[in-house]
């Protein structure tokens, strides 16, 4: 492969693997700490998607729809806890599934309502609109390479924030051993409210900044949902390290595989076959580690 | 009646930490507390003792908010708190040293300690990391360890530790000394006696009779959910023979 062509897809493969991460982290943080199966977790990607689209179009800018729709969705967190979630920490997973699946369709709706079903783009900020010039004829679009920085910051300053201040404490501690961290003072519900708008945020978050790079279509959030749940199972459940690896892992393999297949199909391959590498993959960890790559630890 | 008994009672009342009234407790349909009344004084240290599966442990966890008794009521410093959610008593100033343990194995024994540290209901804050690991300076030496690296006597320690580092009024103490190794043992209970006069009050519940009744005020003996005794410790070693039948000692 052209040493060129190979950078490009090796960017390309991280940036897909971190913006994964943003979705997959929240998704691995509500199971790990608060045992709850949430299925909905896709359709704030798809949320903040859209919320991006919408939210240039009427405020005539990216930052400010990207400020004003994270303000939206952690809001959005807080409500979905406080009305749906918090009922659920004490139920089995059928009814989290049942629930959250409940909710991927209202949301649906309320997206095909409020916004249509049609495919929309999000042109990139001016700003970041150029490209970096690797040979004559191929570049690197600034955006994505801004996009990965942006994902490098968040999971840093999330890593911070759980392994180094007092609240990633409880937050563990609370993870371990839910009467005793009442029992110390600490306000569990609260905490859980705050990880949960956590969760959301970042899911949409990462939507908003991949509209700008995919397009804005109504069957994401489900493409993503699942993606993020092979995540999780590779990374092990309820780590946050593991979903890391596993995000990497799984943005290189997926896009390698199309690649690469392209490349040694001397006889027809069809290109969903390409899709099917990162199941492959899972099946593989698995096999090898039944509990994922990292076992479950808040740590 | 006289001014001077108002006023002795509305003390004693303002004196009283923490209070059960009437409790009653379930687990499904098997009935554990039959209408215990218990309350802790200011400055007081009382024993609670009785045979495994008496509702010692029950007694407490719905004194603590995590068994919300069926009927009765909680009160801390006189403020209603039947019902109330575990972090609020404890903000109250209750801090709870549970039956085995409670450390967060995921957590280092310094996170341990910090999570949980924090001025205590008046804004005292006397007991600072410094000062719990003066009292324990076996943890000084563990800090950077996770906690289920520890021995079980430091395990120990850290739960007194973190539990004093919310600068509490009231100590409740499950089994502090269970499994420990007499020498390890002796060692708790030395430094339950310098909490003591640091002037925290506590609940413990212990099997040690000798060493709990050295320590408390008053003793109080829970026999099938009900307080059979109630006193000094003299009083209760002049009659062994009840002794031996509430507590095989
Ligand atoms: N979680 C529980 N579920 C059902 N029964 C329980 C539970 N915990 C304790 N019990 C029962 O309640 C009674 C009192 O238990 P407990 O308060 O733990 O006693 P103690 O602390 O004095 O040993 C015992 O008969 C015990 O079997
Ligand atoms: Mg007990």
């Amino acid at each position: 492969m052209d040493p060129y062509i190979f950078l490009i897809q090796l960017l390309n493969g991280v940036q897909y693997g971190l913006l994964l991460f943003l979705v997959a982290s929240g998704l691995t943080l509500i199971f790990g700490i608060m045992g709850v199966i949430n299925l909905a977790h896709g359709s704030f990607y798809m949320l903040g998607a859209y919320l991006a689209w919408s939210l240039t179009a009427q405020l005539g800018n990216f930052w400010l729809a990207l400020l004003a729709g994270f303000v939206l969705s952690v809001v959005l967190g807080i409500l979905l806890e406080w009305l749906f979630i918090r009922h659920l920490y004490r139920r089995d997973h059928l009814q989290q599934v049942l629930l959250t699946y409940g909710l991927i369709l209202i949301f649906s709706e309320l997206r095909s309502i409020v916004w249509g079903d049609d495919v929309h783009s999000v042109a990139v900020p001016t700003l970041l609109a150029g490209s970096i010039p690797l040979t004559e004829t191929l570049a690197y679009p600034v955006y994505r390479v801004w996009l990965s920085i942006v994902c490098v910051v968040l999971a840093a300053g999330m890593y911070y924030l759980i392994q180094h201040t007092r609240l990633g404490m409880m937050v563990r501690a609370g993870a371990s051993n839910r009467e005793m961290t009442q029992s110390l003072g600490i306000d569990i519900g609260l905490l859980y409210r705050l990880v949960f708008a956590f969760g959301v945020a970042l899911a949409a978050f990462a939507g908003m900044l991949a509209a700008p790079v995919s397009s804005v279509f109504p069957g994401m959030g489900n493409q993503v949902l699942i993606i993020c749940f092979v995540v999780v199972v590779i990374g092990g459940i309820g780590s946050v390290k593991g979903a890391m690896a596993a995000a990497l892992l799984i943005g290189l393999v997926d896009t390698f595989g199309k690649v690469v297949e392209f490349e040694i199909s001397g006889f027809r391959v069809l290109p969903e076959l390409a899709g099917m590498s990162v199941f492959v993959m899972m099946a593989i960890v698995l096999l090898w580690r039944p509990e994922g790559l990292f076992a479950r630890r808040l740590r | 009646m006289a001014a001077a008994d108002c006023l002795e009672l509305e003390d004693m009342s303002d004196d009283v930490l923490i209070e059960a009234r009437g409790i009653h407790a379930y687990y499904g349909a098997s009935h554990v507390l039959h209408g215990v009344d218990l309350h802790l004084r200011r400055g007081e240290t009382i024993g609670l003792m009785g045979r495994n599966g008496m509702g010692k442990t029950t007694l407490l966890r719905s004194m603590l908010g995590l068994l919300p008794p069926a009927s009765g009521s909680v009160q801390v410093r006189g403020r209603g708190m039947t019902g109330a959610a575990p972090h609020r008593i404890a903000r109250a100033g209750v801090a709870y040293v549970p039956e085995g343990r409670g450390i967060f194995p995921n957590l280092s024994v310094r996170e341990n300690l910090l999570m949980a540290a924090r001025a205590g209901h008046d804004g005292r804050d006397d007991w600072t990391l410094d000062r719990a690991l003066d009292t324990f300076p076996r943890l000084r030496e563990r800090l950077a360890h996770g906690g289920q690296q520890l021995s079980g006597g430091e395990q120990q320690m850290l739960t007194i530790a973190r539990a004093l580092l919310t600068n509490p009024d009231v100590l409740i103490l499950d089994e502090a000394t269970e499994g420990l190794a007499p020498l390890v043992a002796q060692e708790i209970w030395r430094i339950l006696q310098r909490i003591r006069e640091s002037g925290i009050s506590s609940i413990i519940v212990d099997k040690n009779f000798s060493a709990v009744s050295t320590i408390a005020d008053r003793n109080v003996i829970l026999v099938k959910g009900q307080i059979v005794f109630q006193g000094g410790s003299e009083a209760l070693r002049a009659r062994p023979q009840l002794l031996q039948a509430w507590l095989g000692v």
